[in-house]
């Protein structure tokens, strides 16, 4: 059956339907739909919806909940966030599963509502205290929600860490029709270390959820042992799309919305005879690299990063091409949205230097 | 008979001599053996008390820093047949955390705050909490505290008692064998309003700090009788309509 639906709508739905039953969570444009949609379907699921007085409060609570079992989410956006860090870093610390959503909009300060991808570093790179990474997805369009959130609460309990799904303020509000996927059985893998009483224990063992290792050696290895977890993720985790690559001599680089634009652009330049293609990362962190190895991309000669962000994922990008390649960068700032005019442009003029 | 309570591990406290958290751990353990120790989760904080997890044998979930009663509202929405309690200092609780403690007593959270009042930060190095009282010398207020330029010392419990959510509120001290007792008692009243889904509980404990306070044991027992109680004086601020003894 297709049906309608917001961007945000379709992450609270897709989080019940991936077996989600507890959010804890506070008012922000432009995620708002998010809290309004499961105020309403978590009771009728036999799960909780709570409004926090902070965001700082809510990522405790989601902490609380996480640490006794639950599958468990917040959604914000970038003000939001950033007060959530703290929390973010505890819950890598205490090696617990999550999943936050960033509907991403103009920053730094108050900035504005408009629809931005400036929060980039603060997902991929930290954000938080500490050594720790984050699972980070970015769908493009409403049916990848449903996928890609069902996908954040696997990775997250897999890992036992918190995944971030970012969307910008286009994603939540846009409305498109989705097929929405048949309701299925969810079995998140039984959480042996949760603390939810002994008396959940045959053997009667304690539980501790703690993040405090005060012996240096302790938390080296601590931190060894969540090094090879990331290792094995960056290993088996990354995801992208590949659009029209294989004999393309301009590669776009684009992620989320902003691909949307980008693809489209690539087939305005097709259509002149130029030789596009676009490569979509949909994890952000692990970043996929291998996307940008000689046998991916084989007669590549210049490749445009497009983003809604004074220039963040490029650096992830020319580190992923490592300069075989010149990469080069378009973007907008501040809520602006990039035109397909502008981006068709840039790409024109590169074409003229690759011949 | 004394004995040692079954729930206290083996390690020993890492406590400074005459510190309070000793004993309202021990009471702590007692108390949580009359009810089912099996169906309890603590939420430990940031401050003197930081390991309590290491000495009393339930499960734990330790917070950040002025965070227990949301985490613990967390843990408590997803269990809500489990005893669920925080365990947190003044600086803990009346600075950091003010925000997360008054929102968790207004929403009614059937939780139970052990607040620890010992009107100094013990862990870093005793500078000025929010508790510290009127004229008394930390190491941020070498002059004594200021009212004009730091303000006055917070009284929590009877702040918080005007909460509706608020079911049980109490202010306990620790400097005599009686006031002991009487702490026990009113833990176990926490504990009860809880289990019969009352609402919130809080029972503020004044304890001594004599490393930070610079005076001996037996000073601070003085100390908490002279100053700290007759700042914040002992008794029920507020029990539940339907009896729970
Ligand atoms: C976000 C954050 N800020 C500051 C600290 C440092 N810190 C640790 S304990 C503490 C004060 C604890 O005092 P209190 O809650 O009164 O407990 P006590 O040590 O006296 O038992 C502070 C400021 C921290 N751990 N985290
Ligand atoms: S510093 Fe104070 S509160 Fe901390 S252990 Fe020593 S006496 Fe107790």
């Amino acid at each position: 059956m297709k049906v309608l639906m917001k961007g945000n709508e379709a992450f609270a739905e897709a989080a019940v339907r991936a077996g989600c039953r507890y959010f804890f969570g506070y008012p922000i444009t432009p995620q708002s739909e998010v809290p309004h949609y499961l105020a309403q379907r978590l009771p009728e699921v036999g799960g909780v919806f709570l409004q926090a007085e902070s965001e700082v409060a809510a990522i405790n609570m989601v902490y609380g909940a996480a640490a006794a079992g639950a599958r468990v989410m917040t959604s914000s956006s970038g003000p939001g966030i950033s007060l959530m860090q703290e929390g973010i870093s505890y819950l890598a610390g205490a090696e617990l599963p999550a999943v936050i959503v960033n509907i991403m909009r103009g920053g730094p300060g108050l900035g504005n509502i408009a629809p931005t991808q400036a929060d980039y570093f603060q997902a991929v790179k930290g954000g938080g205290h500490g050594d720790y990474r984050v699972i980070v997805l970015a769908p493009a369009n409403v049916a990848e929600i449903f996928t890609l959130m069902e996908k954040a609460f696997d990775l997250a309990d897999k890992y036992r860490m918190p995944v971030m799904v970012l969307g910008d303020g286009i994603l939540g509000q846009v409305m498109e029709p989705v097929e929405l996927p048949p309701l299925k059985e969810i079995n998140p893998p039984p959480k042996p270390w949760a603390a939810t009483g002994k008396i959940e224990r045959d053997d009667k063992t304690r539980r501790i959820i703690n993040s405090l290792y005060i012996v240096p050696e302790e938390n080296e290895k601590h931190l060894e042992q969540q090094f090879a977890k990331y290792r094995q993720i960056e290993e088996s985790e990354p995801l992208h799309e590949n659009f029209l690559v294989e004999d393309a001599q301009i590669i776009l680089v684009s992620f989320g919305t902003m691909a949307r634009i980008a693809k489209s652009v690539v087939l305005k330049v097709r259509e002149r005879g130029i030789k596009a293609g676009l490569i979509r990362p949909i994890t952000l962190w692990p970043f996929p690299r291998k996307a940008f190895t000689a046998a991916n991309i084989p007669v590549a000669k210049k490749i445009l990063t497009v983003e809604m962000s004074g220039g963040q994922m490029v650096e992830d990008v020319r580190l992923a091409v490592n300069g075989r390649i010149d990469v080069e960068f378009f973007g907008r700032t501040g809520g602006m949205v990039p035109e397909s005019k502008e981006v068709l442009e840039k790409v024109l003029a590169l074409a003229r230097e690759v011949e | 008979m004394f004995k040692r309570p079954a729930l206290l591990t083996e390690k020993n406290f890492h406590y400074c001599p005459g510190c309070h958290h000793g004993i309202m751990h021990r009471l702590l353990a007692e108390v949580l053996e009359e009810f089912n120790p099996e169906e309890t989760i603590g939420v430990s904080s940031v401050g003197c008390s930081v390991f309590i997890y290491d000495y009393i044998d339930i499960d734990w979930v330790a917070a950040a820093h002025g965070r227990a009663p949301a985490v613990a509202t967390g843990v408590k929405r997803v269990k809500p047949d489990r005893l669920v309690f925080t365990y947190q200092g003044d600086g803990d609780l009346a600075a950091i955390g003010t925000g997360e403690i008054v929102h968790a007593a207004a929403r009614g959270e059937k939780i139970t705050a052990i607040f620890i009042n010992n009107a100094v930060y013990g862990m870093t190095g005793g500078q000025m909490a929010p508790t510290t009282l009127t004229g008394q010398k930390t190491t941020t207020t070498p002059e004594g505290r200021n009212p004009a330029h730091q303000g006055y010392p917070v009284k929590m419990v009877e702040m918080l008692s005007v909460l509706d959510g608020v079911a049980y509120a109490a202010r306990v001290a620790l400097n005599t064998p009686k006031r002991i007792l009487e702490a026990k008692k009113a833990l176990r009243k926490a504990f009860k309003v809880q289990r019969a889904n009352l609402g919130f509980s809080i029972i503020e404990v004044l304890s001594a700090c004599p490393t930070n306070w610079g005076v001996s044991p037996v000073e601070a027992l003085k100390w908490v009788d002279e100053k700290m109680i007759a700042y914040y004086p002992l008794g029920e601020y507020k029990t539940p309509q339907e009896g729970v003894e």
